[in-house]
């Protein structure tokens, strides 16, 4: 055989292709599995479905053990679009009870890119939310008919009394701005809103865990990933109790309805709150599941704006119920004695100026002043005050001594309550003054109506509330809270830190000693209980919306409180045909457990009340 | 020719101290790499054993047994029958691909699988050892040299089309292709390289023209811009080594620079410069040059340098016109997949990106033996058949993969080897035949895995499942094993 050695030399042409490709090759390889590590990545997403098991929310107790809030279970049906395989329509929605047109709607609106941003045919889909348990089960069964959908468990809210839905709050899906600012969220998680829920939220919803699910090409599970050793179980979340007497909450509730106002009940030695009517309220049954969306709407177009916590958020001028702070602060001052006396000839008269008043004793003292309600007395000593310049140069520092005063005792700024939206009233101060009347263009007689709770002045009814307890306490208060306990955890210790007024006790005992008076013999004596000390306050503001406001401060018993109280009826008339009823009844129910038969006629006459007419809102359902 | 017996028991002893064990082992080697590959591919949670027949793995060992039986045949069979009936098997197996044609079964639109009760064979696997046969047989007939007569070549022609036509009509496209590989066969005995450069061009102008014609230069899209400036650079190389003429190519490469100065002058006078003419214009000039001056030089070459020219440029126009009309939407996308241009990870660039993320997230050392999840959980479509290297990939990473790549390198370099020690020219045909059809495999193969080559579906040989691959490509290598073992006894 003739052979051919030029030809020969091919066989590296030949060769040296081959290793050429293979090294090419080899450099690809290199680059994928080395150089490139977002395969790794995208492989563990491929195969791993992690699933968010959902921890059960926090209950709620309140202070005397009974279950308030707690969870119950709800379905949603999800479905991966792409999984989704032609089935009878018809026998779904018959299992749902929906309407074809509302499946149809339904579908729309999932694959509407603008109702729905993260709308995918490889992701989860809310189909819809909260099915019943009947529901629920007859969807169980035929849920193999059906290939694409699945249920998910979620957890809903459920409440034992209708009471308390402004304490309690509520739970709502998360919104973007919740998932903007706390990473903890995904689409579709359910965060507190309102009340409790919301400011305890990091406590009550507890902590997510994950389940690791391998899951092939087809969607379909295959199986726990590394036999569920790898998953992170769900902590939950923490219970909750709270300082609220469920009973008196439900009490209050009922005493207040068909009334605009609030009341606010706080236990004095701890500052615990007992009960925070709001009125008029709603039930928290409401905001649970698919209709909370329908009522949420009703709620908000509500123009009693049930919504609205007023024991919190509402600024109110306090009335006659400020009248105990001024004798305080008077008296501190070294302004009056136990033994000074102002004229009241039917009211305070000043040159032109007249602040009315009714018919008493004259001239009058500090307790007698309080157990009447003297306007007098109280104008002359903040006159007095303001314009002792031997002591404080100007009207101006003089001013502004009395306005600390106040905001020792809570007023003026938010008291810290553990519960969102707290308003902090109004104080105004010097400054202020000297916008709306020019520098050195005001003078006491100028603010005067301020010394009786009216004028700028604005309180909360917690604030007011707060006034009764720190008088009760002798001159100090805790900042009032709605949550006593936190299951192994302690409550933040603002809460346990009592806060002083900074006036001296024996001037309380004075104040105390005026408000026994008004219960035994002055404007409160409706709640005078035959076994209990109550001490009182009455309040009746005016206001320019109607009707004057209808207050009431207090405390009992007068020895070792147990209970202080501020009751707020807006647009109801005097103080004493609202405020010092319902309080009496309140503090009577939380005393004695029950009230005494020759007051039922109270407890009926307010149950029966409506003082709503008077407020110049209809409400519109 | 005088044809001894084939069980002849001094032949058969001698044949196993003179097999090349080298590639005995390679193969065996790769066979059990390969079913162990498989096995690790279509594990499952409830998978029963290995050896099951139900299963992947099992019934693969079921094809190996078949197939080492089949090799250890071949060894038996007497060499000089294998030329002797080169023609007669060749002709078997195109009746049978014929056959195939009529009676098989429309299996994912190709009808290439013949099926008897549960067992299916793909005679497209089986004609590649008999159109090597028949190839070899034709270059070792009498006084055969294959740039002796263009008659020459259109014998190897019809030899290697024949199959590839009768492929072509099972629509099996990528077995078919796998023929071209014979291309290399041809120029190992003395086809000209000018062909496998032109191939080489036609290639190269092919994936540039389609990979960037989505933007434009000049008005000219980018990758034809690029294609005639690669046609310029080709033509004065060729002008100066090929022709061996330096003034010629000194004028043109100067006249170019020129031309372009002037193109960015006149750019830059904020004057639109016009691909089309411009290019028209150099073109033209330029090959007008080059007929008014051919005959002062190597005539014979210019001419041909000149018809390179004309020829790359109306290859690069038609190719746009081919690629739109000549090729079907579903290769059309395929090619861009291939080429980067289109991703379509939902549709056809689905297989290539979870190929992709298989092998990329197995890094150096991979997940471990049935760790892979990309292949198990089926993310990979075929991963135990075309797409076996992904699991490779997957569960022992980079080093698995090189490898692969080793074993194949080694196995083919071993068969480029065995090739030239061959003293018949049967012998050697054969061995270039066996080792062009493993480099195709191979490069197509793991191309495709890779993201490097186009989707076509063909098998990795030894590794992919299938019995007619494990078994026609067992038969292949082992004809040439027995080749070499008795290179010694005759000799023409």
């Amino acid at each position: 055989m003739r052979k051919d050695y030029n030809l020969e030399k091919r066989k590296y042409v030949i060769g040296g292709f081959i290793i050429l490709i293979v090294f090419v090759y080899m450099i690809k390889l290199f680059e994928l599995q080395i150089c490139d590590s977002k395969y790794k990545t995208y492989a563990d997403s491929n195969a791993f479905l992690k699933k968010t098991i959902y921890p059960s929310r926090g209950l709620m107790y309140d202070r005397k053990g009974k279950l308030v809030v707690f969870n119950q279970p709800a379905y949603d049906v999800m479905f991966i679009p792409r999984d989704v395989q032609p089935f009878d329509t018809i026998d779904f929605c018959n299992t749902l009870q929906i309407t074809r047109e509302d499946f149809d709607q339904r579908i729309s609106d999932i694959k509407n890119h603008r109702k729905n941003p993260n709308y995918s045919l490889y992701t989860q889909q809310r189909f819809m939310t909260h099915l019943s348990a009947q529901d629920y089960g007859r969807l169980q069964e035929k849920l193999y008919r059906y290939p694409g959908f699945f249920i998910q468990k979620r957890i809903l809210r459920k409440y034992n009394y209708i009471a308390g839905a402004n304490i309690l709050g509520n739970i709502r899906e998360v919104n973007n701005t919740d998932l903007k600012n706390d990473e903890y969220y995904r689409r579709g998680d359910y965060t507190g809103d309102l009340g409790i829920e919301k400011s305890y939220e990091k406590y009550l919803r507890g902590t997510k865990g994950e389940e690791i699910l391998i899951r092939d090409a087809n969607g379909k599970i295959k199986g726990r990933y590394n036999d569920g050793n790898s998953d992170i179980a769900p902590i939950a979340g923490k219970d909750l109790t709270l300082g609220i007497d469920i009973e008196l909450q439900k009490y209050g509730e009922q005493l207040m309805q068909n009334k605009i106002g609030a009341i606010v009940a706080i236990e004095p030695s701890t500052g615990e709150i007992l009960a925070l009517v709001s009125s008029p309220t709603y039930n928290p049954n409401d905001l649970v599941g698919r209709a909370r969306g329908k009522n949420y709407r009703r709620l908000v177009n509500d123009k009693t704006i049930p919504l609205y916590d007023r024991a919190i958020m509402a600024a109110y001028p306090p009335g006659s119920t400020f009248k105990p702070t001024q004798g305080l602060i008077l008296r501190q001052e070294g302004i009056v004695t136990p033994h000074t006396a102002y004229p009241c000839y039917m009211g305070f008269i000043y040159g032109r100026l007249k602040v009315g008043c009714h018919g008493h004793e004259s001239p009058i003292t500090l307790v007698p002043s309080l157990r009447t309600s003297c306007n007098a007395y109280f104008c002359w000593g903040l006159k007095n005050m303001l314009d002792k310049k031997s002591k404080y140069g100007t009207t101006g520092n003089a001013f502004e001594t009395w306005k600390k005063h106040l905001v020792n005792m809570g007023y003026g700024y938010r008291l810290g309550i553990d519960l969102p939206g707290e308003s902090r009233g109004f104080i105004p101060n010097e400054k202020f003054y000297d916008k709306v009347y020019g520098q050195g263009r005001w003078n006491a007689l100028t603010i005067i109506s301020i010394a009786i709770g009216q004028g700028e002045i604005l309180a909360t009814p917690l604030q007011i509330a707060n006034l009764a307890a720190t008088i009760a306490n002798r001159g100090y208060f805790y900042t009032p809270h709605v949550v006593k306990d936190i299951v192994g955890e302690k409550i933040d210790s603002t809460y346990i830190t009592p806060r002083y007024t900074g006036i001296n006790s024996t001037y309380y005992e004075e104040i105390v000693e005026g408000m026994r008076q008004a219960v035994t013999s002055g404007t409160c004596r409706t709640a005078n209980l035959k076994n209990i000390e109550v001490c009182g306050k009455t309040g009746t503001a005016q206001n320019p919306h109607g009707k004057d406001h209808s207050a009431f401060m207090g405390f009992a018993p007068k020895d070792n409180p147990k209970i202080a109280i501020c009751v707020y009826v807006q647009n109801a008339g005097f103080g004493a045909t609202y405020g010092v009823p319902i309080g009496s009844l309140m503090m009577e129910k939380y005393l004695n457990d029950s009230i005494a038969p020759e007051r039922k006629y109270l407890e009926q006459r307010m149950l029966e009340s409506n003082t709503m007419i008077f407020s110049g809102i209809k409400r519109n359902y | 020719m005088e044809l001894r017996g084939t069980t002849n028991n001094k032949d058969a002893s001698s044949i196993f101290k003179s097999i090349d064990w080298t590639t005995l082992l390679l193969y065996f080697i790769m066979v059990v790499y390969g079913v162990v590959s498989i096995y690790a591919a279509t594990y499952d949670f409830d998978h029963a054993s290995m050896f099951s027949f139900s299963e992947f793995s099992g019934k693969q060992f079921m094809w190996i047994g078949i197939s080492f039986l089949a090799g250890l045949s071949m060894l038996l069979i007497d060499k000089r029958l294998y030329e002797a009936y080169a023609y007669p098997i060749y002709g078997l197996l195109i009746l049978l691909l014929i056959v195939t044609i009529f009676v098989a079964p429309d299996i994912n639109g190709s009808r290439s699988w013949i099926v008897f009760g549960p067992v299916s064979l793909q005679p497209a696997e089986f004609a590649k050892f008999a159109t090597a046969l028949a190839l070899a047989k034709l270059f070792s007939s009498y006084n055969f040299v294959l740039n002796k007569s263009l008659g020459n070549y259109l014998k190897c022609a019809f030899i290697i089309g024949l199959p590839i036509l009768l492929i072509l009509i099972q629509k099996e496209t990528g077995s078919a292709l796998v023929y071209f590989s014979l291309v290399f066969v041809l120029y190992r005995e003395g086809m000209t390289g000018f062909v496998l450069f032109i191939a080489a061009c036609a290639i190269t102008f092919f994936v540039v023209a389609i990979k960037f014609a989505e933007t434009t230069i000049l008005g000219i899209a980018t990758g034809m811009f690029s294609v005639l400036v690669i046609i310029l650079l080709i033509a004065i190389a060729m002008l100066f080594i090929y022709c061996k003429s330096f003034i010629l190519g000194r004028n043109v490469l100067i006249g170019n620079i020129l031309a372009a100065i002037t193109a960015v002058i006149l750019h830059f006078c904020d004057i639109q410069v016009n691909g089309y003419w411009y290019f028209g214009a150099v073109y033209s000039a330029m090959i007008i040059y080059l007929l008014v001056s051919m005959f002062k030089d190597n005539l014979k070459r210019i001419i041909i340098t000149i018809s390179f020219i004309v020829g790359s440029v109306i290859f690069l126009f038609s190719v746009n016109y081919m690629f739109e009309t000549g090729l079907k939407s579903y290769q059309q996308k395929r090619i861009k997949v291939a080429l980067g241009v289109e991703k379509d990870l939902k549709g056809v660039g689905y297989n290539v990106n979870q190929a992709k993320i298989a092998i990329g997230s197995g890094g150096f050392i991979g997940k471990g033996f049935l760790n892979g999840t990309q292949t198990k959980l089926r993310y990979v479509p075929e991963h135990h058949t075309d797409f076996i290297f992904c699991t490779i990939g997957e569960e022992q990473g980079f080093v698995g993969s090189m490898a692969v790549l080793g074993l194949f390198l080694a196995l083919i370099l071993r068969i480029i080897f065995l090739a030239e020690r061959q003293r018949t020219a049967f012998g050697r045909i054969y061995a270039y035949c066996v080792a062009s059809i493993f480099m195709m495999h191979l490069i197509i193969n793991i191309g495709m895995v890779i993201g490097l080559c186009p989707v076509i579906g063909i098998p990795l040989p030894f590794f992919s499942y299938g019995g007619s691959s494990m078994l026609g490509f067992t038969i292949l290598l082992f004809i040439l094993l027995r080749l070499d073992a008795s290179r010694r006894e005759y000799s023409y």
